[in-house]
């Protein structure tokens, strides 16, 4: 029998960085109804940070996230509803039980990939109100194979009925996706799952190394909407795993046609930018390009310099303030040449 | 001089650099200072120390009330509410830094004498201590804030589970200060904790919108303001004097911790300590002036 793999499309997440998190509510119900439509099984709606994340740090929303939620959930029936949590940013009281009452299927509770103990009380508390839960280990190139399986085993041991780890910065070649995937398949029991970005082209190609190490949840958005350089496109994953030989319940003709759609929604599908080449070889958040462009006109310093200053300083997603700090040194120490 | 006694409860990390700060105070001594278990590592140094020590927690205190006249909790925030039952009707001045939030909040750069006249302060948490003074200024310099943030990035290796247990209310009770001291309603806290190696310093950034901007003023008024908060937080810097960029005012500072006991980059926990500490010798200097007072009272009899 063909293996069923679960196909979770952050389009209205991910996708969110990539229009410096102005979803629209006709953007949010138009996106629902096709991805229903299509048969994904589950779709992410939020700030490209997550829930509670809309601030000046990393860009404030045009709605908030319970106009979002309402506006998706009022389109799904079939298609799950999920949401990213990261503690730090989304508490329980002011955020998570909100978006609970607003009808969430899915939480998925996120940390920095060595901090896993911070969602503990997130995770118990979603499982206690009967949520679906996934844990999720953040900028996941930061960390070692043996590293993520124990901060996994930690998120397991809260209530978490799958793990992902996400390639935040775009920094995986396939190789490390399968070391990493494939090391948390053989330990753990519950499922493994991979979230890609595209920063250095990767990002079909890892899912695939991902799926092929045993990984049975694939991440993935609308042409690729997402931060940086964008996600794996959800199109041509579903066309490429249903190739390999799994099945995903997805109508690929919908699905096609879902993406041609987003693409009118969003206006500029990502493309691989230099700055998000140097992004992922860096190894800093996909999210912070469009800070670092803006800034790096600001401060007029070149924005490579910039991210390969953070990379150096090891700074991770929710950093962002850092990104000022490093163009006014980059600034000083041009104007010191000059002289 | 005189100095003032003082009982430290709790010989966890906090208690153990604490009490390495009262040793070198001039104004105060350490009477007794208090955990649960003689084989604890802050209790070993303790003894090391030449420190009275006891491991009856709060009954110490209750079979000896003589030992201090002000008491610092370390302990945990269930354990304070406990612990401040018995401690209110002793009338013992106590510091909380425990994030139970019972007593006030305390910012000695901002609401010092206010304080003073408490029976029970609060030292807020890390990111209060760094950000408030900052949003205080922006505060008292401005009219129409609309809205203050604060992020705060912390060292992995700084940050307990204690700490990673109770982000929620670090986050509630950060956000409730800032908004106190800045008087500004719409505020937001966000806590990241970064594992790089060697470990980063504390740092603490605030963003702020705000009309009709007097940017010059606010430069002025945050380079002062850093620079009293320096006189009893000795490792606090201004990395980002306040810039406008993308309409939103950013000011960044940097912790380094005093490394007392604490490592230096716990500058996060190094700052609390600070904070109470200050708090403790202004209070102890209170004490001393209204003992003259009454000194002088009775020779006048």
């Amino acid at each position: 029998m063909k293996r069923q793999l679960l196909v979770y499309d952050v389009t209205l997440r991910d996708g969110s960085h990539a229009i410096q998190h102005q979803l629209t509510k006709n953007m949010i119900v138009s996106y629902a109804r096709l991805a229903e439509s299509a048969g994904i099984p589950m779709i992410e709606v939020g700030h490209g940070n997550g829930l509670g994340a809309s601030s000046l740090l990393v860009g404030q929303s045009l709605l908030t996230d319970y106009e979002m939620l309402e506006a998706a959930r009022e389109n799904l029936v079939n298609t799950k509803l999920g949401i990213h949590v990261m503690p730090g940013y989304a508490t329980i009281k002011r955020d998570i039980r909100k978006a609970f009452e607003i009808g969430v299927d899915v939480i998925r509770c996120g940390a920095h990939c060595t901090e896993a103990d911070t969602t503990e009380r997130h995770i118990s508390y979603a499982r206690e109100k009967g949520k679906q839960v996934f844990g999720i280990l953040m900028m996941s190139h930061m960390a070692s194979k043996e590293v993520l399986v124990e901060e996994a085993f930690k998120m397991e041991s809260y209530g978490a009925e799958a793990i992902l780890i996400m390639d935040s910065a775009g920094a995986f070649l396939p190789q490390d996706v399968t070391d990493r995937i494939g090391a948390l398949v053989g330990e753990l029991s519950i499922p493994v799952g991979f979230h890609a970005h595209n920063n250095l082209g990767m990002a079909i190609a890892n899912s695939v190394a991902a799926v092929e190490a045993g990984a049975s949840i694939v991440d993935c958005s609308a042409r690729g909407f997402g931060a940086g350089a964008g996600n794996a496109q959800i199109e041509v994953l579903v066309a490429v795993i249903e190739k390999m030989g799994y099945t995903t319940g997805i109508d690929l003709y919908s699905l096609l046609d879902a993406s041609d759609l987003a693409e009118n929604i969003f206006k500029h599908p990502p493309v691989i930018k230099p700055i998000n080449i140097v992004s992922g070889l860096a190894g800093v958040f996909s999210g912070f390009a469009k800070h670092v462009e803006r800034i790096a006109i600001e401060y007029n310093v070149d924005p490579r310099d910039i991210f390969l200053k953070l990379g150096k300083l090891k700074v991770i997603a929710g950093q962002e303030d850092v990104i000022i700090e490093v163009a006014s040194e980059l600034q000083r120490g041009n104007q010191k040449n000059e002289k | 001089m005189n100095k003032v006694k003082v009982a430290i409860l709790g010989s966890g990390n906090i208690g153990t650099d604490l009490l390495m700060k009262v040793l070198r105070s001039p104004s105060l001594e350490c009477g007794l200072f208090i955990g649960h278990n003689y084989s604890s590592k802050g209790m070993v140094k303790a003894m090391g120390l030449n420190t009275p020590i006891s491991d009856r927690s709060i009954e110490a205190i209750i079979e000896n009330p003589d030992t201090c006249e002000l008491v610092f909790d370390a302990t945990s925030a269930l354990d304070h509410i406990r612990h401040w039952d018995i401690l209110k009707k002793t009338g013992k001045m106590v510091i909380d830094l425990t994030p139970s939030s019972i007593g006030k909040m305390c910012v000695p750069v901002i609401n010092l004498n206010e304080s003073l006249k408490e029976k029970n302060i609060n030292v807020i948490t890390c990111g209060g201590q760094a950000s408030t003074p900052l949003a205080y200024v922006i505060g008292q310099t401005h009219e129409e804030v609309e809205y203050i943030e604060i992020v705060s990035t912390i060292a992995s290796r700084s940050a307990g589970p204690a700490t990673r247990r109770n982000i929620d209310e670090y986050v509630e009770i950060t956000e409730k200060a800032i908004s106190t001291f800045s008087g500004c309603k719409k505020t937001k806290a966000i806590l990241n904790l970064n594992p790089a190696k060697p470990d980063i310093n504390m740092q603490t950034t605030v963003f702020a919108l705000i009309n009709n901007l007097n940017m010059n003023l606010l430069i002025q008024e945050i380079i002062k303001m850093v620079d009293q908060v320096k006189q009893y937080i000795p490792g606090y810097n201004l990395v980002v004097p306040p810039v406008c960029e993308g309409g939103r005012v950013t000011i960044t500072v940097r912790v380094q911790g005093s490394g007392d006991y604490l490592p230096k980059f716990a500058g996060n926990l190094d700052i609390v300590n600070c904070a109470a500490l200050a708090f403790a010798e202004a209070w102890a200097a209170q004490r001393m002036t209204e003992g003259k007072k009454s000194e002088k009272a009775t020779t006048r009899i």
